[in-house]
């Protein structure tokens, strides 16, 4: 399983979900490598990615991809990132 | 996992900022001050929002002002300013912000170490309205290491 979190350069909000969302992994018993990128090089890095996580403004730049695109809004709410984490995982 | 302390010159407590982009300025100039960038960096940190739109914005009432590691990126760093008005960014949920964090890492991995701490002060949903109402630089440094706000 890999998760991809996506902003625009690839280290601050992307880096702030990459850690939150490893961390509500662990506590839902789920194993996944999560890797942050910037926008400019989704294709690359999600290309083999079941799931992206990011903000709505990055969804258009995203575009096509087989991975489940999931839009994040408060990127500290463990219950939100649980939830949909989930429902795309599951 | 601490950050090396945070100078006063990289805390600025009860700023006014007419809109987003002053209240950018001002976590660049922070940085700036502190030693860690350059002014171009500000710049870049601005041109993220112009380009991406206000996706810093992560959180309810916080935004995370940053760019790419680059030539204008001496150290790794963080400024925190506080609002004394909040300022709208145009976020669909989590405007309006009251605390500008700015971010600078020369490496993208050292940039993690930074955000690791960050991630762990703010996961205590208190911690943003602590900040914002933070009245010394001492208290900022406080929620920042994860101590209990009150």
């Amino acid at each position: 399983m890999k998760i991809v979190t996506i902003c625009g350069a690839g280290i601050g909000s992307s880096g702030i979900l990459k850690v939150n969302a490893e961390r509500v992994l662990q506590r839902l018993g789920l194993t996944a490598t999560v890797v942050a990128a910037d926008v400019a090089s989704v294709d690359r890095v999600a290309a083999d990615a079941q799931v992206i996580l990011t903000s709505a403004e990055f969804v258009e730049a995203i575009g096509a991809t087989h991975a489940d695109v999931v839009v994040i809004e408060n990127y500290f709410d463990s219950d939100e990132l649980s939830r949909k984490l989930e429902a795309a995982i599951g | 996992m601490t950050l090396p302390e945070l100078a006063d010159r990289a805390i600025v407590l009860h700023a006014r900022a007419a809109d987003w982009r002053e209240a950018v300025r001002i976590a660049g100039d922070a940085l700036v001050d502190s030693g860690c960038t350059t002014a171009e960096y500000t710049e870049a940190m601005i041109r993220m929002v112009d380009d991406h739109g206000p996706y810093i914005v992560i959180a309810p009432g916080l935004a995370l002002a940053h760019a790419r590691p680059g030539a204008d990126v001496r150290c790794d760093g963080l400024s925190v300013v506080t609002l004394a008005e909040p300022v709208e960014f145009g976020h669909a949920h989590n405007d309006p912000v009251r605390v500008v964090i700015g971010l600078a890492g020369v490496a993208p991995d050292a940039h993690l170490a930074a955000v690791a701490v960050l991630a762990n002060a703010f996961n205590d949903p208190a911690a943003i309205t602590a900040v914002a109402q933070a009245t010394s630089r001492e208290a900022v440094r406080a929620i920042l290491d994860g101590k209990d706000p009150s």
